[in-house]
């Protein structure tokens, strides 16, 4: 379930990108920012992804839907619906079965009326119908459609960015926070329409900072450091709490949950360009060994879910 | 009451009048002190040539212009009898400046509204092909072209281009804005076309490098933006985005560019009008300023301010009617 196969609906397997960067005029280097990254995800489910900042998670949903810039290089493989995703295949899919739900306002064009937005490219009575069905369910005015995205609050945006998914019948669905800013009842029903949808048989992943509603919504979380995935569980083990959980990194984002006691761990996550020689959270682990230190260990099944800890029980 | 549209209007109008009668005053009192300061004798310039004229000649001319008075007193005198409207007489045509004014801008207002439209087409075109196959020998082409065309020094332009077209061709003529030894009431429209093209094309080559430089520098910054990656994230074509996002968010600058070049097309209309002999209000102005002409050259100065300051306030007025955020952002959304 948790490890990608060949039944997967999307397999992410050994993904790792890296930028080309030029540090100045003659020195170049590769920044690997994602390494060996493996999700898998099935039809009618909710993946959240879970962790810090610069963890890689946009870098992930990019990456799906190959928007990645020309000097990202990647290696590894991603399969959706039993093909390879190759750039060709990205290109014919994405808007249409695969779809995006951006993270900011930002990505709105500033000079179009957000109705047009939604609707994209198609024209016809028929879209403008589903756009206002959609707006309503999101309790959107329908004023709103003719309205320019700096006109919307914070709460609004976010509803007319998922409305741009939701108005696509994509299989799959990647939701960069779709969330914050929201107000809960809001937030509450954006993800109440991602479980409906992912119950009528679509595939979704979320992005998330908002740890405490995935673990509502989500069937699994995968928790995301320094480019990678460290633990993978189903959603009910984060809502019993650490004593479920695997990973030391899990444990801590837990604890440092505010109504969890709200206990930040000492440290930072480490910058892509000077990653320990061996497990990623070493440096900041309360149980790291000698051996910790030699290679990232590989993920691992226990207690149904993965974690990449040699540790872990 | 302070929100009331008639209101913001009527301010705003007031804002725009206060600018302009300041900048009106401005540009009058330094172009004065400039042709004060120049060691040109409008009377040695005017009487040379001729044979014969004495010094108690000499001095009743500059007692007739009032060139005896102290300074200021000539400035006074000269800006109350413009506050009335009248302008003074040239000295060299001896006739009112703003007949003359009125009957050289018409021909300089042709050459500049063809050299206009012309660099604003070309310039907002390779502008956009730059910016949609930026990074690519096409792009890296033109970029040269333009930037080569930036540096070229205009009266150097306008003189290849004669030696190219007139003298090695002969398609065009050397200069002037019809033929010579045809009266200006027989002067057919084709005639003066045929005079207009060359000065025209060559203004217009000193202003679209510096448009397409501009656009194409706006339009990598749209098609390299968020919302743009989010279209392509949502299956829009390249072309698609280029149409439907591209040329919307590039518009606003192109807009204001190309109205803000009136100060640009002004001064090189000045160059090329005197490279082509054309009898334009550039060419009188550097006569006027060769010849000390105080009234004629402080009358174009201050046409050609009022020029340059509508065309920047039509570019804020047509901003305030096309972008969304403007228009509709006062009003409260």
């Amino acid at each position: 379930m948790h490890f990608p196969t060949k039944d997967s609906f999307l397999a992410v397997e050994d993904l790792s990108v890296s930028f080309h960067r030029y540090d100045s005029a003659l020195e170049q280097n590769d920044l690997k920012v994602i390494s060996d990254l493996s999700i898998a995800l099935d039809r009618g489910e909710i993946l959240a992804i879970a962790g810090s900042s610069g963890s890689g998670k946009s870098l992930l949903a990019h990456a799906i839907m190959g928007l990645l810039p020309p000097n990202a290089s990647t290696t590894g493989s991603i399969r959706y619906n039993g093909q390879q995703l190759t750039p060709k295949l990205q290109k014919q899919l994405r808007g249409k079965e695969i779809a995006l739900v951006p993270q900011s306002i930002a990505y709105l064009d500033p000079l179009m009326r957000v109705g047009s937005q939604v609707r994209g490219t198609e024209k016809g009575i028929k879209v403008r119908e589903k756009q206002q069905r959609i707006f309503k369910r999101f309790g959107l005015a329908p004023e709103v459609e003719r309205l320019y995205p700096f006109q919307l609050s914070g709460g609004m945006a976010r509803r007319v960015l998922v409305s741009t998914a939701v108005i696509t019948d994509a299989e799959l669905i990647i939701a960069d926070e779709p969330t914050p800013g929201m107000h809960i009842t809001q937030a509450l029903e954006a993800l109440k329409v991602f479980r409906e949808l992912a119950d009528s048989g679509k595939a979704i992943i979320l992005i998330t900072h908002d740890i405490d509603l995935a673990f509502e919504f989500a069937d699994k979380i995968a928790v995301f450091y320094a480019g990678t995935t460290v633990e993978v569980a189903p959603s009910k083990d984060f809502r019993t709490g650490p004593s479920a959980l695997r990973h030391p990194y899990s444990k801590a984002l837990w604890e440092a949950l505010p109504q969890n006691g709200f206990r930040p761990i000492p440290g930072f996550q480490p910058y892509a360009k000077s990653l320990p020689p061996g497990c990623l959270f070493a440096p900041r682990c309360p149980y790291k060994t000698a051996e910790c230190e030699e290679k990232i260990p590989p993920m691992r099944e226990v207690r149904g879910g993965c974690v990449r800890c040699i540790h872990a029980t | 009451m302070k929100d009331h549209p008639a209101f913001r209007i009527g301010k705003r109008t007031a804002g725009y009048l206060i600018r302009i009668i300041t900048l009106l005053i401005a540009t009058s009192i330094v172009a004065f002190i400039l042709v004060k300061l120049s060691p040109i004798d409008p009377v040695q310039q005017y009487t040379m040539g001729m044979a014969d004229v004495s010094e108690e000649q000499r001095q009743a001319i500059a007692d007739r212009w009032g060139l005896n008075d102290p300074p200021v007193q000539q400035y006074f005198k000269w800006a109350m009898a413009a506050l009335q409207g009248d302008l003074g007489e040239s000295t060299i045509y001896r006739r009112p400046v703003l007949n003359l004014i009125g009957e050289k801008f018409l021909n300089t207002l042709a050459l500049m509204l063809t050299a206009w439209v012309l660099s604003g087409l070309i310039g907002f075109t390779l502008g956009v092909i730059m910016g949609v196959f930026r990074r690519t020998w096409l792009d890296g082409l033109i970029k040269r072209i333009c930037l080569v065309l930036c540096s070229v020094p205009t009266f150097w332009l306008g003189l290849v281009m004669l030696l190219i077209f007139s003298v090695s061709l002969g398609w065009f003529p050397i200069g002037l804005s019809t033929p010579i030894g045809v009266a200006s009431s027989d002067v057919t429209f084709w005639q003066w076309l045929h005079h207009l093209i060359l000065p025209a094309v060559t203004l217009s080559f000193m202003q679209f490098a510096n448009i397409a430089l501009h656009t194409r520098q706006k339009m990598v910054d749209v098609l390299e933006s968020d919302y743009v990656l989010f279209a392509t994230a949502r299956g829009e074509s390249k072309w698609s985005i280029v149409k439907r996002h591209g040329l919307r968010n590039i518009m606003l600058p192109a807009i204001t560019l190309q109205f803000a070049s009136f100060a640009e097309l002004f001064g090189g209309a000045v160059l090329t009008e005197n490279v082509f002999s054309y009898p334009g209000l550039g060419s009188a102005a550097s006569e006027a300023g060769m010849a000390g002409d105080v009234p004629l050259l402080l009358g174009i100065t201050l046409f050609s301010a009022a020029f340059v300051f509508t065309g920047n306030l039509i570019a804020n007025l047509i901003y305030g009617v096309v972008d969304p955020r403007i228009r509709e952002g006062s009003s409260g959304g």
